[in-house]
């Protein structure tokens, strides 16, 4: 169960053609697979992409009544793999993950793939996770389009064309036996637009009818002599194959322009930001018609050598906007002028950011240059904005005021930093709150961290993790830590890292190499980080996948011996003696420790519904809350630097004698109880507090009640009545 | 007012909106809902985001373009749309909250021929402004300030107040301010046919559009206090409440300087409280002697300010934080009452307290008389199994009879605190405090006012108790080697700023060695 529900958007799959689909560009991505009659659909979801997997996840009748398989794979190299349905079958076949993470696990797979060549149209959906909101390294999937000779589809940003090109990449395939790479960066993924439908339709040939009559041919194996022959027949027969497709179709385009001895060359993906920032020098207009010429890249690779001779001729200069480095495109563009001998001056990166995300604002720049450079003219007008000058990037864009000449006020030191963080009552926190108590008493260890939530203790308040190898790697990058020391290491995982890879990457390894470190798998029922999706180990059952497979058991299967499971991670002090002993103990070998509790934002959308519903009919329902002593609370917030909860809060203490804020819990709070916990734990102070609030309680617990309110009521009428004797302001509460 | 412009008749430009919000505050509901505004009343409308992992509690930026579709035709064919927000070329800018404004301003989304910038005024604070030890707050005003030069219109109200007060969420009063605004061309009707659509929480929601829009439309200008976090005592009253109080209330209003008489009644009800008439007399003989030396040293043209602040800290020293002022707050009847009120919740219902309590051998030893409690301290054997007995904290519920009378049991030690061993430790800290403020002030009254001041770094319970402690002790052994110099006072300031901006010594270590102080032995960390 994904933490949101698609219910909305699988009815917009079923759209009768003709119909306007309005929504998100991967879900246009989605229809448009159906409309191409797609026989299997995999991938490992990851922003941007999750909601492909998510919709088509919830999109069971639908896809059973046009008879597509669709599975989530165990990791991006099981679904690459998957593709090999169409090495020998003329299926068409989709898979998608996050890129470059994505790619590079599946790499090996791919590379396979790519070699014998596809009959089927087999075709990858990159969600391209580069620039501001990118969670993972800054890298260009280009790299491995020119490595296995795979095509590279980079649409400009409209759901029209990204839906055509969908369309285009299965025929790209088909026609040159070539698997296709489509690459859509994150706001082309999240991008609200509309396209007009087609007809949904059956694969014509099903993976059913493959099974039953297989087919096999020695030749689309990687095996010598094939694989000899292989990568002769990519250059001889595919690549010539593909390059007919592009130009034949037109799939990259050319605009006319009047400045005709000047041009740009850019990628698809880049085109709609290119035109806002040619508006700002007038240049273009809002329908797009520039007035220098363009050559749009929809395919990215590989390069149509004659488009490029044909759109270079007569010109005295082009740019080259290919965002990311290296810059692949530039060299390509440069080594095909050259060997046809054109005398072009190439501009690309020599004026444009070597690396980084093109912003309009920095193509506004390199833009600037461009037109200093070959057309003033178009500079001496007044135009918005002027002439940024060129700095050092900043490792944050999203930080950095974009453009300098834009008047921006001086709040630098006042606006903080806000990084994503644990959601409120995440179980993950405690487990970090119990590894800080721990450290505190046995000192600073080494800490491999690994991809998912837990990755966030990195961040303030925790400050905990050394380095993140890959998903599923926490355990692995510990790997050589395993010599006698005075201090073992720990190595973090969740369940997400431990089924994509961790359990034969991380945990087989250290058996098998008699590793003695501790490693915590963080066990929170769902892939959490990517959006909630089950797995193995989740807990709720899934009529079409197979779930509870516990952790410990894979763990016990593998040759594990030390195991501890805390099925509370929210007992801090279990959490915390447990990871004491796996770091004091004399046991000799991988210590694993399975923390459990349920994600909560999950826990909530399912639990939070029924227990409303429950308070309306009458039933009897405890409400809880936390809550805090403003008089007692002492405002040095140990409480924040132990928990960071975004409940837990801060506000003015109301007392003239207390000018520092104290503690406070909001009305986000789901009383998860880590705040007391920690209290407690780390014996902080007692104002913490938990109010359960019963709704509906019945008749014996009304008089209960009552009757405990009256002794309690006559004490503190007499407390009332001391304090009372001793009190400066008139009617001050007691 | 003048009048307002009206966005969307340019044909040559898209209407341009940038939303900045944080995770799980629905800024992807917002944008929904504009897009829908848009296309169900004659615009094409292009959102995108760059969510991510941004969903969880992190920063965000979503950006939308409008364009009408009557100008189409002349356009012949659809608009480009950017998918990001170009600085300089931004007409609105909603901010899901104070400092998320500010993070549109710093990032040139807003400027002043252009954009409008509509904000809701509350704090959500962030995890770096919580974890410090003093008051890490970010500086408001600033935003408020740049808001108001650098864009054409700002707007600001606490839309998450307005949304809690029509039973909804920020992102339906948001919108609501979007209506206010009135910029786009878009009737009110349409907002609310669009929220109609939406179909979920109707009725809250347009509860909440409607207080948005009168938000704009009715601005309220809400003066920001210099610090948000302080209080104000309250006057000192012309007659103390209760007769055995008088004769108190009367010593401060005839022997200390107007100025600080509010704040030393704060400061005397709190020890009244605390403990009793005596100590209120205890309190004051502590405030006159310093009040005499300090009149000596000229305090009149310093605005009685050693005065003022000692009023406060010598009252929060003398009460101090124990398990008997806290089973004591626990127990009040005032404390039932605001708990209930919390969650707001009927006077007749149901409502009970689980309490997190988690004393230390310490705590417990020190009310003890100091002989016995010294004496017990040695004894190892016996103070290993008290510790095993105090390994778990306690939950007490004081609802109930057993856990009321327990938490009384220990509010009536009261009686016997003078006798015990924190009282003793405190009262020796309190007095060796004020000796070395009265002996600085003749020579350096900013210094000695600084040293007083220095007392807000002591705060909280057990270990977090020992280690403000010692971060005192350290100031005061500044105050002492800083004596002399031209800028003790604003050294000792510089000090303690950096003891309360973390938890650790990082950041007072290097202050101390930037001011060229000898180097600290290790100090003996003094737990009570």
């Amino acid at each position: 169960m994904a933490e949101r529900s698609f219910k909305a958007e699988v009815e917009k799959l079923r759209a009768p053609p003709g119909s306007v689909f309005h929504g998100e560009g991967i879900l246009a991505v989605t229809k448009a697979l159906l409309e191409c009659g797609v026989g299997y659909v995999a991938g490992y979801q990851g922003s941007p992409i999750s909601h492909l997997m998510d919709v088509l996840s919830d999109a069971e009748p639908i896809l059973q009544a046009l008879g597509v398989h669709f599975e989530t794979s165990a990791n991006e190299a099981t679904a690459a793999a998957t593709l090999s349905a169409s090495v020998m079958y003329p299926i068409r076949g989709a898979v998608t993950w996050k890129s470059t993470v994505g790619t590079n696990v599946a790499s090996d797979a791919l590379a396979n793939l790519a070699s014998g060549g596809v009959t089927g149209g087999a075709v990858i959906i990159l969600g391209e996770d580069y620039g501001e909101g990118s969670s993972i390294m800054q890298e260009r999937s280009h790299a491995f389009a020119m490595k296995s000779q795979i095509w590279l589809l980079d649409p400009r940003p409209n759901l029209p064309t990204i839906v055509q090109t969908v369309h285009d990449a299965f025929e790209l395939s088909e026609a040159s036996r070539t698997p296709v790479m489509l690459e859509l960066r994150v706001r082309a993924c999240h991008l609200h637009g509309s396209f007009v439908t087609r007809e949904n339709i059956r694969p014509p040939f099903t993976l059913r009818q493959a099974l039953e009559s297989p087919v096999r041919d020695t030749s689309r194996i990687v095996l010598p002599p094939a694989s000899y022959l292989h990568e002769q027949e990519k250059i001889t027969e595919r690549w010539p194959a593909a390059v007919r497709f592009i130009e034949a179709r037109g799939l990259n385009e050319f605009f006319e322009g009047e400045i005709a001895d000047l041009g740009i060359i850019m990628l698809g993906g880049l085109y709609n930001n290119v035109q806002r920032a040619l508006m700002s020098y007038g240049m273009s207009d809002l329908r797009g018609n520039s007035r220098i010429p363009l050559y749009v890249l929809n395919v990215a690779y590989p390069i149509i050598d004659a488009e490029v001779i044909r759109f270079c001729q007569g010109k005295r200069a082009v740019l080259i906007i290919e965002e990311g480095q290296p810059d692949y495109h530039e060299q390509a563009i440069h080594a095909v002028l050259g060997r046809a001998g054109m005398h072009v001056k190439v501009h690309g990166k020599d004026l444009l950011a070597k690396a980084g995300e093109y912003t309009v604002a920095e193509l506004k720049r390199g833009l600037a240059g461009f037109l200093q450079r070959h057309h003033p003219a178009a500079l001496a007008k007044p135009v918005a904005v002027g002439l940024p000058a060129r700095g050092p990037r900043d490792p944050q864009p999203a930080e950095t005021p974009a453009s300098p000449s834009v008047s921006v006020p001086v709040l630098a030191g006042i606006v903080p930093a806000r990084p994503p963080g644990f959601c409120i009552g995440c179980p993950e926190r405690p487990i970090f709150s119990a590894l800080t108590l721990v450290q505190e008493e046995l000192g600073q260890h080494h800490i491999s961290a690994d991809i998912g939530c837990h990755l966030f203790a990195a961040m303030p308040p925790f400050h905990l993790g050394a380095s993140t190898m890959g998903y599923g790697l926490g355990a692995s990058s510990a790997a050589a830590f395993n010599v006698p020391a005075s201090k073992r290491s720990i190595a973090m995982m969740g369940d997400g890292g431990f089924w994509h890879n961790g359990l034969a990457s991380g945990i087989s390894n250290a058996v098998f190499n008699k590793a003695d470190g501790i490693i915590v798998i963080v066990d929170n029922n769902y892939s959490a980080a990517t959006g909630g999706q089950d797995l193995p180990s989740s807990r709720l059952d899934k009529h079409n996948r197979s779930t509870r497979h516990a952790i410990g058991e894979a763990l016990r299967g593998v040759g594990v011996e030390w195991i501890r499971t805390v099925d509370d991670t929210y007992d801090v002090n279990k959490m915390r003696d447990t990871l004491q002993e796996a770091l004091t103990s004399d046991f000799q070998g991988p210590k694993v420790i399975v923390a459990q509790s349920e994600c909560m934002l999950n826990k909530q959308r399912r639990e939070k519904p029924l227990v409303a519903a429950a308070d309306q009919r009458g039933e009897r329902v405890v409400r809880e809350k936390f809550g805090v002593d403003a008089d007692i609370c002492s405002g040095d917030h140990a409480c924040m630097r132990l928990s960071g909860c975004p409940s837990l809060t801060l506000r003015n203490s109301g007392d003239p004698l207390k000018p520092d804020p104290v503690a406070h819990v909001d009305d986000g709070c789901v009383a998860c109880g880590h705040c007391g916990e920690v209290a407690d734990a780390a014996i902080l102070c007692p104002s913490f507090y938990r109010i359960e609030w019963v709704r509906h309680p019945g008749g014996w617990e009304r008089r209960l009640d009552k009757w405990r309110r009256r002794i309690v009521g006559w004490l503190q009428d007499r407390q009332r009545r001391t304090l009372a004797a001793r009190t400066l302001y008139a009617g001050d509460p007691a | 007012m003048t009048t307002v412009r009206r966005l969307g008749d340019d044909p040559t430009r898209p209407i341009t909106i940038a939303v900045l919000a944080m995770g799980g505050q629905g800024g992807g509901v917002l944008v929904d809902w504009i897009v829908d505004l848009a296309e169900h009343n004659g615009f094409l409308a292009q959102a995108t985001s760059v969510a991510g992992v941004a969903q969880r509690t992190g920063a965000t930026v979503y950006y939308l373009e409008l364009f009408a579709e009557a100008h189409v035709q002349a356009l012949r064919g659809p608009p480009i749309f950017a998918l990001m927000p170009v600085p300089g070329e931004v007409d609105i800018v909603i901010a899901s909250e104070l400092m998320e404004a500010g993070r549109a301003l710093q990032r040139g989304l807003v400027t002043p021929d252009r954009t409008t910038l509509i904000c809701s005024s509350h704090r959500d604070y962030a995890t770096l402004e919580k974890v410090a030890p003093g008051n890490g707050i970010a500086d408001a005003a600033a935003v408020l300030e740049a808001g108001q030069t650098h864009a054409l219109r700002f707007l600001h109200e606490d839309m998450k107040a307005l949304a809690q007060k029509s039973g909804s969420v920020i992102s339906a009063t948001l919108f609501g301010a979007l209506a206010g605004c009135g910029e786009l061309p878009f009737s009110e009707s349409a907002f609310e046919a669009t929220i109609q659509r939406a179909g979920i929480g109707v009725e809250a929601s347009l509860r909440a559009l409607a207080a948005g829009v009168r938000a704009m439309r009715e601005p309220v200008r809400v003066e920001l206090a210099p610090d948000p976090m302080a209080t104000s005592p309250r006057e000192l009253p012309t007659r103390a409440a209760s007769p055995a109080v008088e004769p108190l209330r009367q010593r401060i209003a005839n022997t200390f300087p107007a100025h600080a008489h509010a704040m030393l009644g704060a400061g005397l009800q709190r020890v009244l409280e605390y403990q009793d008439i005596a100590y209120g007399h205890e309190y004051l003989d502590h405030m006159t002697r310093l009040q005499i030396r300090a009149d000596a040293c000229g305090s009149a043209v310093q605005a009685h300010l050693a005065t003022l602040e000692a009023a406060r800290w010598v009252a929060v020293a003398m009460a101090y934080d124990d398990i008997i002022r806290v089973a004591d707050l626990k127990t009040r009847a005032s404390r039932t009452a605001r708990v209930r009120a919390e969650i707001g919740a009927g006077p007749d219902e149901v409502v009970g307290t689980v309490e997190y309590f988690h004393p230390r051998l310490e705590e417990i030893l020190a009310l003890l008389p100091p002989r016995l409690a010294n004496g017990l301290a040695r004894n190892h054997w016996l103070t290993g199994l008290l510790s095993a007995a105090l390994a778990r904290g306690q939950r007490v519920r004081p609802h109930t009879v057993r856990g009321h009378l327990l938490l009384h049991g220990l509010a009536s030690l009261r009686h016997w605190r003078r006798h015990s061993l924190r009282h003793h430790q405190e009262r020796a800290h309190l007095s060796a405090w004020l000796s070395q403020v009265l002996a600085i002030m003749p020579s350096d009254y900013a210094l000695a006012l600084e040293l007083i001041r220095c007392r807000r770094v002591i705060k909280g319970y057990s270990d977090t108790h020992a280690r403000g402690n010692s971060k005192f002790d350290r100031l005061s052994r500044a105050a002492t080697m800083l004596q002399g110099r031209a800028d003790a006072a604003t050294a000792l300031a510089a000090l303690r700023a950096a003891a309360l901006a973390e938890p650790g010594l990082t950041l007072l270590t290097q202050r101390w060695q930037e001011l060229g102080l000898p180097e600290v032995t290790e100090i003996s960390v003094e737990t009570s």
